[in-house]
């Protein structure tokens, strides 16, 4: 069992060769991506601890994104599933509807300081794709984004947003023509324009450095949460973190302040999409996208293909992080399949206010199935990290309604 | 066998040309075919690469990536590549053979037992795209032991600190990226530049081996003969494309390139 490092931060806790727990990470990368991902590391380092780039961050975070996201009671659902309080950090009330905002800007911060014109990003459900384009607008830099084709046709809504900022939208026709393809064709431009393009992985997978700067960037969820529980609480009360998993960065925020909190004090349960769950099913570890992590394959050791009714999820990998969080036993990783999302949406939109993604929807199913079993006093608190309205024609398509 | 590689270049030398190094991926677009393909090249060649088809080729372009879709499709499995090895070297014991491919394929399979099959069935090299130095130190170590050539990368982006260490840490072989790109796109600097930066690797250490690869053509190719060898990779993938988009035989095809390859640089 991997032991995680008391007061070190999670994206901090790996050796000189970039492995966490000696195992997930590392720098799989061409020759030619060395130099670049040694600057920018250099970079980030220097970022991370500079006063006015952190104002700076906390400004965008602040007045371009909205500030603080809400903390409310579940109180409908709570009482129809009468166990645990259920609680919502809504990080879909976000401007840019998505976690991926905090990444995305913050990746478009850096880029300016690197003195880079050119971004360039991957995108699964067109969050983080809407989210730099839009970042890239408002800090003037020249975006590219690579999703797959069968993305782009099933998260329209999305795609209309970058285009509409200004962003080239790259279509991927290889493979499975989803996220994956997508990541790889991005990280294939990046290596041919890695002199004037910074490359913006859109979740916490790849090289060592994305996927610290993803995490750094996503953790301002649990540094608003932690202070809203001590306002709703008077302390951090016993807690259960819900949150889904594609490639893992926004459970990484959602997680981050609460690591070092004893697993029965704060337990973090991670959901991911039942036929791309490489964390719940006991998948190998293997090499994708330039880091070692849990990853579905075949026996031969290629990339095996998933399937998601969320594009967000359908990726076969996972971030290495989430490798070492569940090979430290620190979190938890369960799945739903689509049925299971879809009935939570359809539950949830009846009670509640909210109208989560499909990707939350996820989070959502494994809160139900958990909610019944637990006491009045444990609090359920579930990231909702994506706002609905991009899967709006999914939705449709599946429950014959899309509540207003 | 030890010696292979070298012998490849001193050949070369001897007859005041670069070596050319061939890359094709094993199993496109069957298993058959890439073996009658390598067998037909190799007397114009002085040392063969051939891929190990991945289906996340995150450095590769289209030509390439179409190459290892082929194999996949007709179900090539790293068992099948050591076989093809063991026949090639059969008929050819002398011509050196590079196993090309991801780090994933190694670490699937176990990089002891990978290596050991390397050794028993003739591969004289091993080039890892995705395992570059430091990281590869142990690896390349084990690859020594067993008389295995593991070739090291330099690129235009490597600071000459680096290059400096990466030479020292090197084996027989070192393989030049030429240009910032996926293999197969046009070169994007000058022939000039190219040379510029070849030089650099050979003054550190004259006696390596260097050669140069990555959009190198038939257009391209004489340009660049001073080098110690250069490889042809996308350039051989883009011609079975095309023979097989117009139903010819890709063996007889891509052995006329290759000749009209070699003939560009003697």
């Amino acid at each position: 069992m991997i032991k995680l490092k008391k007061k070190t931060s999670l994206i901090d806790q790996h050796d000189k060769f970039g492995f966490y727990g000696n195992k997930f990470g590392g720098n799989y990368c061409a020759e030619t991506m060395r130099k670049p991902i040694e600057d920018l590391s250099k970079l980030f380092e220097k970022l991370r601890k500079d006063r006015k780039f952190l104002k700076k961050r906390d400004h965008y975070f602040k007045h371009y994104l909205g500030g603080e996201t809400p903390f409310f009671k579940l109180e409908n659902l709570t009482r129809h599933l009468g166990g645990a309080q259920i609680w919502c950090k809504d990080v879909s009330a976000i401007n840019g509807d998505a976690h991926k905002a905090y990444h995305a800007t913050v990746n478009a911060l850096i880029c300016k300081e690197s003195g880079k014109r050119y971004i360039a990003g991957d995108t699964g459900a067109g969050m983080f794709g809407k989210n730099l384009a839009m970042a890239a607008k408002k800090m003037n830099l020249k975006c590219k984004i690579f999703m797959g084709t069968k993305d782009i046709s099933r998260q329209a809504p999305n795609v209309k947003f970058m285009r509409d900022a200004g962003a080239e939208v790259v279509p991927v026709d290889s493979g499975s023509k989803t996220l994956v393809d997508a990541v790889s064709e991005c990280m294939r431009h990046y290596v041919s324009n890695c002199d004037n393009t910074h490359l913006a992985v859109g979740s916490a997978i790849g090289c060592n450095i994305f996927l610290k700067i993803c995490a750094w960037s996503t953790s301002q969820i649990s540094r608003e949460l932690k202070k809203q529980l001590v306002k709703e609480f008077g302390k951090i009360p016993k807690l259960k973190l819900i949150n889904v998993i594609g490639g893992g960065s926004s459970a990484l925020g959602f997680w981050n302040e609460f690591v070092d909190y004893d697993k029965k004090h704060v337990e973090l349960i991670g959901v991911e999409a039942k036929y791309a769950a490489p964390l719940s099913t006991n998948a190998k570890v293997a090499i994708l996208h330039g880091a070692a992590q849990y990853c579905l394959t075949d026996k031969e050791g290629q990339i095996a293909e998933t399937h998601s009714l969320s594009a967000g999820l359908d990726y076969p990998g996972s971030s290495p992080l989430h490798g070492l969080l569940k090979d430290s036993g620190r979190a938890r990783y369960t799945n739903a399949s689509d049925k299971e999302a879809l009935a939570a949406f359809k539950l949830i939109t009846k009670l509640e206010d909210i109208r989560p993604s499909l990707e939350p929807a996820h989070a959502w199913s494994e809160c139900i199935r958990l909610a019944p079993k637990l006491k009045k006093s444990d609090v359920i608190v579930v990231n909702n990290c994506g706002k609905g309205y991009k899967d709006k024609k999914i939705y449709i398509e599946q429950l014959g309604y899309y509540p207003k | 066998m030890k010696n292979s590689i070298n012998n490849a270049f001193k050949i070369a030398k001897k007859e005041n040309r670069p070596a050319l190094i061939s890359y094709t991926v094993c199993g496109d677009n069957t298993k058959d075919k890439s073996l009658q393909i390598l067998n037909s090249i190799s007397k114009d060649l002085d040392i063969a690469e051939w891929g190990i088809p991945h289906n996340c080729p995150t450095a590769d372009g289209k030509d390439i990536q179409n190459s290892s879709y082929r194999a996949l499709q007709n179900g090539i499995r790293l068992n099948d590549i050591f076989k093809l090895v063991k026949k090639f070297k059969k008929t050819k014991p002398s011509k050196p053979i590079i196993l090309m491919g991801y780090y994933q394929m190694i670490f699937n399979y176990g990089e002891r037992k990978f290596i050991q099959k390397c050794k028993a069935s003739g591969v004289d090299g091993l080039i890892v795209v995705d395992l570059s130095f430091p990281d590869n130190k142990n690896f390349a170590k084990l690859c020594k032991k067993n008389s295995i050539c593991f070739v090291q990368l330099i690129a235009p982006t490597t600071t000459v600190k680096r290059m400096r260490e990466i030479i020292k840490s090197s084996h027989e072989m070192i393989y030049m990226i030429s240009t910032i790109s996926t293999t197969g796109s046009a070169l994007k600097y000058s022939i000039k530049k190219i040379i510029k930066n070849y030089n650099v690797i050979k003054r550190i250490k004259p006696s390596k081996n260097v050669v140069i690869g990555f959009g190198i053509t038939e257009k391209t190719i004489s340009n660049l003969k001073s080098a110690d060898g250069l490889v042809v990779g996308s350039a051989i993938c883009r011609e079975i494309t095309r023979s097989l988009k117009g139903r010819q035989n890709p063996v007889t095809n891509v052995s006329k390139l290759v000749r009209k390859l070699k003939n560009k640089i003697i």
